[in-house]
C-alpha cells in the first residue's frame, strides 16, 4: 500500500543536481544585485528566492514524492502568509 | 466474532511487526504520515512566526528605502553569501543522510550527520563574526547606536536618517537572531539524531526522525534564502 509520504528512494543524482542549481541561483542573486534594475531589483531577488524555495521544498523536503495532502499542507503555509501580506499591504499601500 | 466488528487493518498480519511501529498505528506508512503531516503543520506556524517579521520589514523598507539601502551597505555581504553556500551544503548533507539510512549505509549516515552539524556550527561562527563587527561599529540599536553622516547610495549629498537606519538594524538583529536561534535548536535535534543513529535505531524501514528533523533543517535554510537578498543585497549596485 502506498502511504501519503512515499518512502521513495530519490537517486543521488537528483540531490546533487538540485544542490548545483541552488549554487547557480545564489550566484545569480548576487550578480543581479550588482545591476541597477530600479524597482525590479527586489522583484528579481524575490523571484530567485522563490525558485530556490520551490527546489528545496520539492526535492529536499520530498514534497514531489509525497501525496497531494502533504503538498496541500505545504501550500497552506504560503496561503496564510499571502493573507497576512495582502491585508497588511492593502492598508499601507492605500494610505 | 460477528461481521459488524470493526475491521482491523491487517497489512502486517503475516510478518513480524516492526519494533518501531507504535501500537496505536495500524501500519508503518500511517505512522510516518502522521509524523510528516504534524511536522508540516508546525512548519506552517513557523511560516507565520517569521512572516510577521518579513511583513514588518516590507512596510519599513517601503517607507525608508534610502535609509535601509545605506544601512544594508554596512553589512558584510561576502560573509552573508558564504553563509548561504554553507547552508546549501548542510541541506545537501541532510538529504544524503536520509539516503544513507534508506540504503542501510551506517558509516555514511553518521558522517553526513556530523558534516551537517559542522556546517551548522560554521554558519553560527560566521554569524558571530558579523555580530562582533556590528557591535564594534555601534550599529546595534540602543543607547550607543550611531549611524551619522552615512551616504544614501545613488543619492550624492544625501545622508541616511539614523533613526530610520536603526529600524533596519533592529529588524536585521531580530530576524537573523531568530534564525540563528533556530539553527541552535536544529543543532540540538541533530545531536539527538546522531545519538539515535549511533545506537543503530535507523533502518531502511524506519527513519522518520531523520525525515522530520530534515524538514525542520530545510525550513530554516529556506528562511535564510529570503533573508540573504533582503538584508544583505538591498543596494550593492553603485
Amino acid at each position: 500500500m502506498q502511504g501519503l509520504t512515499s518512502d521513495h528512494i530519490v537517486p543521488l543524482r537528483v540531490y546533487f543536481l538540485v544542490a548545483i542549481a541552488l549554487f547557480v541561483l545564489l550566484a545569480l542573486t548576487i550578480a543581479v544585485a550588482h545591476i541597477d534594475l530600479g524597482p525590479f531589483n527586489i522583484a528579481a531577488a524575490l523571484a530567485i528566492a522563490v525558485i530556490k524555495m520551490v527546489l528545496v521544498v520539492l526535492f529536499f523536503m520530498h514534497v514531489k514524492y509525497s501525496s497531494k495532502l502533504v503538498a496541500l499542507f505545504a501550500a497552506g503555509g504560503v496561503f496564510w502568509l499571502a493573507i497576512l501580506f495582502m491585508f497588511t499591504l492593502s492598508d499601507f499601500l492605500t494610505r | 466474532m460477528s461481521d459488524s466488528q470493526a475491521v482491523v487493518p491487517t497489512s502486517s498480519h503475516d510478518d513480524i511487526r516492526s519494533p518501531a511501529l507504535l501500537h496505536h498505528f495500524a501500519t508503518e506508512e500511517q505512522q510516518r504520515d502522521a509524523s510528516s503531516l504534524g511536522m508540516w503543520i508546525f512548519l506552517g506556524t513557523e511560516v507565520m512566526f517569521f512572516g510577521g517579521l518579513f511583513c514588518a520589514y516590507l512596510i519599513y523598507r517601503g517607507m525608508y528605502f534610502g535609509d535601509f539601502a545605506a544601512a544594508s551597505t554596512s553589512i558584510n555581504a561576502l560573509l552573508g553569501g558564504i553563509n548561504t553556500a554553507v547552508l546549501i551544503c548542510s541541506s545537501l548533507t541532510v538529504v544524503l543522510a536520509i539516503w544513507a539510512a534508506q540504503t542501510a549505509r551506517r558509516g555514511m549516515l553518521l558522517l553526513m550527520l556530523v558534516l551537517t552539524m559542522i556546517f551548522g556550527l560554521a554558519f553560527l561562527g560566521i554569524k558571530a563574526k558579523e555580530y562582533k563587527d556590528k557591535f564594534e561599529e555601534h550599529h546595534v540599536p540602543g543607547a550607543t547606536f550611531s549611524f551619522e553622516h552615512e551616504q544614501i547610495p545613488s543619492h550624492p549629498g544625501e545622508y541616511a536618517n539614523p533613526r530610520h537606519a536603526e529600524i533596519f538594524f533592529a529588524l536585521y538583529f531580530i530576524m537573523t537572531g531568530l534564525h540563528a536561534l533556530h539553527m541552535i535548536v536544529g543543532l540540538g535535534i541533530f545531536i539527538w539524531l546522531f545519538w539515535m543513529a549511533w545506537k543503530g535505531r535507523f533502518t531502511p524501514g524506519y527513519h522518520t526522525p531523520l525525515e522530520v528533523g530534515g524538514l525542520y533543517w530545510h525550513f530554516v535554510d529556506i528562511i535564510w534564502i529570503f533573508l540573504f537578498p533582503l538584508l544583505y543585497l538591498i543596494h550593492v549596485h553603485t
